[in-house]
């Protein structure tokens, strides 16, 4: 990958970064874990976490910071180079769910607990902000929170849960008082249940996660009204940037490896790489390779700043990340032919990635439409 | 590599400071912009107005921000220019000059011409006094710019120049040209070529208009009868045109696709302007939207999709050209711009049309468009990826050059150019 602006201390954390993923998440490790069942290597994201991956997005008087003074550029790197690999874990839900616990750890010692725990990988923690048979509309939830005395009780039902098995707390969304809350809910808790489902993507899980009368302390609160309305906008950029630089990341190995394999493979005496219609093909591509990190790159710097032009070019980043990527990928699939379409090519681990990153936290339509809205026509 | 452009650091003022400094000189000596007036650059009136507007920046003190002190400029760094983009928005700028004569031209002359030329051209551009145009395409070869047929014949102490060029924006409007010709046909066509500075109003330049599709006429062709023209016009070297061309390119597809130093004011409005494109963009686009009827709005999202194209044009302008600063890309890296503008273009052209819907074929009694102009615009869409060499040719180059895939096979590589095959006349 050719980054055009880093820093040298980013390169050192690319670096580690990519030897780290190089090492624990080939796609030979990523089909043997999948084929087993297993589910989230707590030992492994406790070392992404001691690379920084959590610490990122979190000030430096919380516990966090980051490489270059802009974290969320920081982990768009990372995320990028997890893309290249498929690699495993909650990085995405993760880093929202952590934004979402500084946001008030400031005011609430139980939540800059959780913090602590969470950045240091002790404990997992994911976003649970997916609702059945709902679009994408996060600060509309239909779960409920009612208050009984000091204490909190959260109805609802979460679905789309990313490692929602593997987690040890998610951040919810309810209604409290006829106004948007984001509570953060123990695994623990009495009427909590779990259900894992099918994925499509071989190393990330997905459960429906049921809260029935679930009873939190107050301290369970992390914002309310337009504190939470703020809080979940930035972690909706957030997670648009990541899961634009994770597509992103792996949308340049699936080109890289049909550049190489077009340059490989001879048909009628020559080089697929020397006709005229795969280069053209493979002219397009590398542009949308090139356009789809400058692009979350862009993102990256407007949302770390909390510039005027963040909301668009997040949501941006997603929506050309969302559908470019899977225009590439399939492109790629033809050009290799058959061996595209079989389980023992990798391509399909990434076109996994790739689809279910567009399906999730808004859909490239979904976004288009709020963009729209937010372009006041 | 592009000539260099002063960094923030070595600016004797700060960004900030500067973007005041502008704020109060355009509030004070510019007119505010007219939104509603029809900006397509076929009108000698407006030619006329942009050269005032760009002697009131020069009299001002805002020409050529990034150009060297020393020839005029104010030696400032992009982000001085790009701050005096943002404070200018709202008022009238000499877009019109931009493309090429002082975004592709100017530059190109900066890096290769003589001092001399530097002298002559540079300050009398940035004044106003003097615009630059192109004289590249020939009509027998297109893309092919190197199979260049135009001769320049060196007697008597002269260069004499005959030959025949087309697609040229706005030579009508120009004073000066830099004009592609063949000096040499005994070596391979790259080889053979020099490039002339040479006066539009000169004996023997015979400038014709073009009318275009939407019935504007931006674009000419030319004839050149024994042209004479003296050895300090040759830019560059003698056979050395090919050289000159490929800095040029660079220039050109900054210019287009974003990142250009010298591009000053909006970016979007001076490539429209060049092209004799009316619709702009996004921002246009959302104006339509805005004027129609409720009822005809189907709630389409074409206002996010134009600007989804936009925004990661601009992101891509910016990897691309710092890149190429940094040497990690080649300088060949920016037909990735020219390619993506294309496609934003025309991403911004089908959102007007789907937009404008019903309302897309007709207009007024009075012969003025309303939101036909979308749909006049949309005769001329495929301009945007025709001029300034076909996206095609830029795909090749990027696979080529970028992507370093095999080259086509070409029967006139290597062989004097008078051996090379070429259709009838």
């Amino acid at each position: 990958m050719i980054e055009v602006e880093l820093s040298s201390d980013q390169r050192m954390l690319l670096a580690a970064t990519t030897q780290f993923l190089e090492r624990t998440s080939s796609s030979q490790l990523v089909r043997e874990r999948s084929e087993r069942g297993a589910g989230l290597d707590r030992d492994w994201w406790t070392i992404g976490a001691e690379l920084g991956w959590m610490s990122f997005l979190v000030p430096e008087e919380l516990g966090g910071g980051s490489v270059s003074g802009a974290g969320l550029v920081d982990l768009a790197l990372v995320a990028e180079e997890a893309g290249r690999r498929t690699a495993p874990g909650p990085l995405i839900p993760a880093s929202a769910a952590i934004s979402a616990l500084a946001g008030a750890a400031v005011a609430n010692d139980s939540a800059r607990a959780l913090l602590e725990d969470a950045l240091a990988g002790r404990s997992v923690i994911t976003w649970a902000v997916h609702e059945p048979d709902a679009a994408w509309d996060p600060t509309r939830p239909r779960a409920v929170a009612r208050r009984a005395g000091d204490k909190i009780v959260l109805t609802g039902t979460k679905d789309r849960v990313e490692f929602g098995a593997d987690s040890d707390h998610f951040v919810v969304e309810a209604m409290l008082d006829g106004e948007l809350a984001q509570l953060v809910v123990p695994r623990t808790a009495s009427g909590v249940r779990i259900e894992p489902v099918w994925s499509l993507d071989l190393a990330r899980s997905f459960a429906t996660v049921t809260f029935d009368d679930v009873e939190l302390g107050g301290d369970a609160l992390l914002g309310h009204a337009e504190v939470a309305i703020r809080a979940v906008e930035r972690q909706a950029q957030l997670v648009h940037v990541l899961q634009s630089a994770e597509t992103a990341g792996s949308t340049e190995y699936v080109f890289d490896l049909t550049r190489q394999w077009a340059t490989d493979r001879f048909a009628f005496g020559r080089p697929l790489a020397s006709y005229q219609a795969i280069k053209h093909r493979m002219a397009d591509m590398v542009t949308v390779v090139h356009a789809l990190q400058a692009i979350v790159r862009s993102a990256a710097e407007a949302v770390h700043l909390e510039s005027p032009a963040a909301p668009k070019l997040a949501r941006t980043a997603a929506i050309f990340a969302g559908t470019r990527s899977l225009d590439l990928m399939q492109d790629c699939v033809q050009i290799h032919g058959g061996i595209g379409v079989t389980w023992e090519h990798d391509l399909h681990l990434y076109l996994r990635r790739a689809t279910v990153n567009r399906a999730h936290y808004g859909t490239p339509e979904e976004l288009t439409a709020a963009l729209e809205h937010l372009l006041g026509s | 590599m592009p000539y260099p452009v002063a960094t923030v650091d070595e600016c004797g003022e700060d960004v900030e400071s500067f973007r005041s400094r502008a704020r109060l000189w355009l509030k004070s000596e510019m007119p505010a912009r007219d939104r509603d007036a029809v900006h397509a650059g076929s009108s000698d009136d407006q030619w006329t107005r942009a050269r005032h507007l760009q002697r009131t920046l020069f009299d001002g003190g805002f020409a050529g921000i990034c150009y060297p002190a020393e020839f005029s400029g104010q030696g400032l760094s992009y982000l001085h220019q790009r701050a005096f983009n943002e404070e200018a928005r709202d008022y009238q700028l000499p877009t019109l000059l931009n493309l090429p004569s002082l975004a592709i031209c100017l530059p190109t002359i900066l890096e290769l011409g003589t001092d001399e030329q530097r002298r002559q051209h540079i300050p009398a551009a940035l004044r106003g006094d003097e615009v630059l145009v192109e004289f590249l395409s020939e009509a027998h070869s297109g893309s092919d710019l190197a199979g260049a047929l135009t001769r320049a014949d060196f007697d008597s102490g002269k260069w004499v120049i005959n030959g025949s060029k087309i697609w040229t924006s706005s030579a009508f409007a120009g004073d000066y040209s830099m004009c592609l010709a063949r000096t040499n046909w005994d070596v391979p066509k790259h080889r053979g070529l020099t490039m002339f500075l040479v006066p539009v109003r000169h004996p023997g330049v015979t400038v014709r208009r073009i009318r275009q599709v939407n019935g504007n006429s931006e674009f000419c062709e030319e004839f050149l009868d024994n042209v004479e023209v003296g050895p300090e016009a040759v830019l560059g070297e003698v056979d050395g045109g090919w050289a000159v061309a490929n800095h040029r390119f660079y220039y050109s597809r900054t210019a287009l696709g974003g990142g250009n130093p010298y591009v000053n004011g909006d970016h979007d409005e001076s490539v429209a302007l060049s092209r004799g494109i009316t619709v702009g963009g996004s921002h246009d686009i959302a104006e339509l939207a805005r004027r129609l009827p409720s009822e005809l709005r189907t709630g389409a999202t074409s206002v996010a999709d134009a600007f989804v194209m936009e925004a990661v044009r601009d992101a891509l302008a910016r990897r691309i050209t710092t890149g190429v600063r940094n040497g990690l890309f080649p300088i060949e890296a920016a037909s990735m711009m020219r390619l993506f503008h294309a496609q934003t273009d025309w991403a911004c052209v089908d959102s007007a049309l789907a937009l404008a819907g019903s309302y897309a074929a007709t207009g007024r009694a009075d012969g003025s468009r309303g939101a036909g102009a979308f749909g006049e615009a949309y005769l001329f869409r495929q301009a945007t990826s025709l001029g300034g060499g076909s996206t095609e040719m830029a795909r090749n180059v990027i696979s080529e050059r970028v992507l370093k895939m095999p080259r086509e096979a070409a029967p006139d590589v290597g062989i004097p150019f008078r051996e090379v095959r070429r259709g009838p006349d």
